[in-house]
């Protein structure tokens, strides 16, 4: 049984990992040079992170599990990410819109951790929110360049958004792993970073011209209990192929 | 005559650290970066304590071999890497020297502190985007320049170019 600080843990560092692997498999192939460079440092600072929290977590663990172990040996049901980072590349709009609706939710995230009663914690995120402001800096950026681009940019970015949007009810849906952590002292409540999140976002999007779709509506949800989509399976099906099919194999 | 071997001192260590290149920057050292943050004696064993630059940067455990391979030349055996990330490393650390070496190796040290930087405040609103530094071309030091990409060949670099020698270069960011 893993204690709710495990899973605290765990839900920050498969956030950062499953969006790092799925930025991943556009390296190579981003729509410009600038793009793919990038992306793929956005995601070489995303599995750094990641791999700050699964040790972490496999420490609190203490049944013998490692960074590895977490990211190449756990399946589907085990993984606490929200729905949002496992959702496809799809186009560039898309890509580039979950990471802006992820990167202002983490910023805020990653701040309130800052105030953590728990130093181990508070240190990834003093590390962390460095980067991932780096990041909304970007995709805050090109979001507007793109919304208020040419005509079929912003159709791309406005459909992009509408796809997305369900998604991101869920970063500010608590359970009784935030409950306990915020009664610790070490976590926040997510409901309560949903007012600077939605200021934000619509600041951005208002200077994208673009339209923040209606409040309400589907909200998809339990990804950081472990219920997800399709989607992930088949991502951890190609990040996991390797260790599973050779297991300790070693470069 | 003793068999016992005084263990070098710390001073001495700091100096052999100091020849310890960056793997992916060699123009300049890990001390000149500011990544080594303490070096102490735990009993006999020689203690050196790290903080990465960036939490994803390759380079981190290449520079941990770097250092454990230079301490093993220099004739201790037995030396322990220790990682710190609190305070988190920043572009503050770099010295006066390590700042001139990268300048003279054709990449732009950063421009200003870290520490004055403004950044995105989500929870403070507005969007307040700061406005880019003013990078000196680091070949024809003219500061007619503009920023290309904000990634660059490494995690600590974003690539710019010089609009008057047309030259593109590195730009190492300010963190």
């Amino acid at each position: 049984m893993r204690t709710a600080r495990c899973e605290y843990l765990l839900r920050f560092g498969d956030n950062a990992l499953i969006l790092s692997q799925r930025l991943g498999e556009r390296c190579g192939k981003g729509p410009a040079l600038e793009e793919d460079m990038a992306l793929t440092n956005t995601a070489l600072d995303l599995l750094g992170q990641a791999r700050l929290w699964l040790s972490l977590a496999a420490e609190a663990a203490g049944d013998g599990a490692d960074e590895d172990t977490l990211a190449y040996l756990r399946d589907d049901r085990e993984f606490h990410n929200v729905l949002l980072v496992e959702q496809p590349n799809g186009g560039y709009a898309d890509t580039l819109v979950r990471q802006f609706l992820f990167d202002a939710w983490a910023s805020l995230a990653l701040r309130q951790l800052l105030g953590s009663r728990d130093a181990a914690i508070a240190a990834i995120a003093e590390k962390a929110v460095k980067e991932v402001s780096y990041h909304l800096r970007r995709t805050s950026d090109l979001v507007v360049r793109l919304g208020d681009g040419t005509e079929r940019s912003h159709a791309l970015m406005q459909a992009a958004l509408e796809a997305l949007w369900p998604y991101h009810h869920e970063l500010f849906i608590g359970d009784a792993v935030d409950a306990e952590m915020v009664a610790a002292g070490i976590g926040f409540e997510p409901a309560s970073l949903r007012d600077a999140w939605l200021s934000y976002v619509r600041e951005v999007l208002a200077e994208a011209s673009l339209t923040m779709p209606a409040a309400g509506g589907w909200a998809p949800k339990g990804g950081k209990q472990g219920l997800h989509s399709e989607h992930l399976s088949r991502l951890l099906a190609e990040m996991q192929v390797l260790p599973r099919s050779h297991p300790g194999a070693r470069w | 005559m003793s068999d016992i071997v005084d263990k070098p001192s710390l001073d001495q260590v700091w100096h052999w650290l100091a020849d310890v290149p960056d793997p992916e920057i060699p123009v300049i050292s890990i001390t000149d970066l500011g990544i080594v943050r303490e070096v102490r004696y735990d009993g006999e064993q020689l203690v050196v304590t790290v903080t990465p630059t960036y939490s994803g940067c390759p380079a981190t455990d290449v520079i941990a071999e770097s250092i454990r391979d230079a301490m093993r030349a220099h004739g201790i055996a037995d030396a322990r890497m220790e990682t710190r990330l609190s305070p988190a490393w920043t572009t503050d650390w770099l010295s006066a020297d390590a700042k001139r070496k990268l300048r003279d190796s054709g990449i732009a040290p950063p421009v200003g502190l870290a520490a004055n930087e403004q950044r995105i405040d989500v929870s403070r609103l507005g969007r307040r985007v700061p406005a880019a530094p003013v990078v000196a071309c680091p070949r024809c030091a003219s500061t007619r320049t503009e920023l290309l990409s904000q990634f660059g060949s490494t995690p600590c670099k974003s690539l710019y170019r010089c609009t008057l020698c047309r030259e593109p270069f590195d730009y190492f960011k300010c963190h």
